[in-house]
């Protein structure tokens, strides 16, 4: 017999191998208690959450909970069914109707998860015949959700608009298309030039999906995403989101103003063979959404936050991924994996959880420590995981400092 | 297109990424002999594409196994 697990033999013996050289596990992390949005309790200790993606710092907003408790009694623990079968509950078209309201779309259509969202968009609009064209560096969702689906695949480089340009010149004029965008980056934290990449894409006759995960909440007048800040809500075909960031819980979403868009509750298999969500998830959403609506002060201060954290690491000497801070990721680039778990297992220790990110999850050959910031996050929060920062590098052999 | 010359431009090309310095050849495996990871693959299927001004759909990628087999792609989808 063939194990057909011994083709993880190497990934076995990597990861034994990290874990052997004293550090704790980057990717075994266990919080024993979660006291807010900013703060665990994580191997007995009092931990400042600093790559959560809880952008809005919602989990815990009182008027959130509440919705879901009130859901809970109401509506029990699960639907146990599909959306198109026995599993849509008036919380179901509720969050969906605050997606409407939020984005100002006709449409909105919300799956399990974010990552279901672009699998099921993904493999549901581009059929056999039709073009992807997508950038290099879009999330694990996007391809997979290449792969579910029957077209044809093509990448262009990173937030590249020539090479777009280029790479859509040479499919043939009449096919269908669809490029896809992300309007923030979640490993570098950079923001895509949408304006110039969406031109490229109408011009070559393509139709247009933006993911904005990262982005929902603070970025625009309305808190929509990079899309809506620069000015593109007439031109994006498709919007993607999630509820597992700013909104604070799990699910995903699409929203649209296209005519037909609803015709993919009825073909599109990870929409409609997967249970719905439960109805306190769907109605801790929709509370959530409604408030995002008008979170100004969280918004200036995740801002604030973020662009003090990014100023400090800098000054501080290390290496940031961006030059300047473009969103509410802020990651520094460190040199190998080694030294990139070894410091985080310094700054694990002093209380500071961030999330290590290494190559495939990371653009080729890229080591980083990714902070994510929060709307909950104080200004002396930020004082605090800089000096953490310093402390964790110092504490490090000079080999393998940053 | 000339084949000689394609595969000739081709190992140039792979060059730069065979960081084990094996020696190239029509039947050099892309995953076995030059152990290239997925997105080491990406960046010269980029170089590529541009170098012969094609798009490979990364649905052919996992059929493309050696130096020669690529080659051949090379040639039919600049048709």
């Amino acid at each position: 017999m063939t194990d057909l697990l011994s083709k993880f033999d190497p990934v076995i013996a990597e990861h034994s191998g990290l874990i052997a050289t004293g550090v704790r596990d980057p990717f075994g992390v266990v919080m024993d208690r979660v006291l807010s949005p900013t703060r665990a309790i994580i191997n007995g200790r009092e931990t400042i959450l600093v790559g959560t993606y809880n952008y809005m710092g919602m989990t815990f907003d009182e008027d959130v909970i509440a919705a879901g408790h009130k859901a809970l009694d109401a509506f029990g623990a699960g639907s146990t069914g599909s959306r198109v079968l026995n599993g849509t509950f008036a919380p179901h078209i509720g969050v969906e109707q605050a997606l409407k309201d939020f984005y100002g779309t006709s449409s909105a259509i919300v799956f399990s998860t974010g990552y279901q969202a672009n699998l099921g968009m993904v493999s549901t609009l581009a059929g056999k015949g039709d073009y992807i064209i997508l950038d290099a560096d879009s999330h694990a969702s996007i391809y997979d959700g290449c792969k579910l689906g029957n077209a044809e695949v093509v990448r262009f480089r990173h937030n590249n608009t020539d090479d777009l340009d280029k790479r859509l010149g040479r499919l043939p004029a009449e096919a269908g298309k669809l490029v896809i965008l992300e309007g923030v980056y979640s490993m570098l934290g950079d923001v895509a030039p949408l304006t110039e990449l969406v031109a490229v894409a109408k011009k070559h006759g393509a139709m247009t999906l933006v993911d904005e995960a990262h982005a929902m909440g603070f970025f625009g007048p309305n808190g929509r995403g990079v899309y809506e800040e620069q000015g593109l809500e007439a031109e994006v075909d498709f919007v993607v989101g999630t509820f597992s960031k700013s909104v604070g819980t799990v699910g995903g979403f699409a929203v649209s103003n296209h005519p037909k868009f609803e015709i993919l509750r009825l073909v599109c298999n990870p929409y409609r063979f997967t249970a719905s969500l439960p109805p306190a998830v769907a109605a801790t959403a929709e509370a959530s959404i409604r408030k995002l609506m008008g979170a100004k002060a969280k918004r200036e201060n995740l801002w604030a936050v973020s662009r003090k954290l990014h100023a400090g690491l800098k000054a501080a000497g290390f290496r940031m991924a961006t030059e300047t801070p473009e969103s509410a990721i802020i990651a520094v680039l460190l040199p190998d994996q080694i030294s990139t778990v070894a410091m985080w297992h310094q700054l694990i220790e002093q209380g500071i959880y961030c999330n290590m990110s290494r190559p495939p999850a990371t653009p080729a050959g890229i080591y980083l420590l990714r902070c994510s910031l929060s709307a909950a996050h104080t200004l002396d929060d930020v004082d605090t995981i800089i000096s953490r920062f310093i402390a964790a590098r110092e504490s490090l052999p000079t080999a393998q400092a940053a | 297109m000339d084949r000689t010359q394609t595969f000739a431009r081709l190992l140039e090309l792979i060059e730069p990424f065979n960081k084990k310095g094996v020696a190239l050849s029509e039947t050099t495996s892309f995953a076995n002999d030059l152990e290239l990871d997925s997105l080491t693959v990406m960046d010269l299927v980029a170089n590529i594409e541009d170098e012969w001004d094609i798009n490979m759909p990364l649905n052919i990628l996992p059929d493309l196994e050696t130096i020669g087999q690529l080659a051949d792609a090379v040639l039919k989808l600049k048709g």
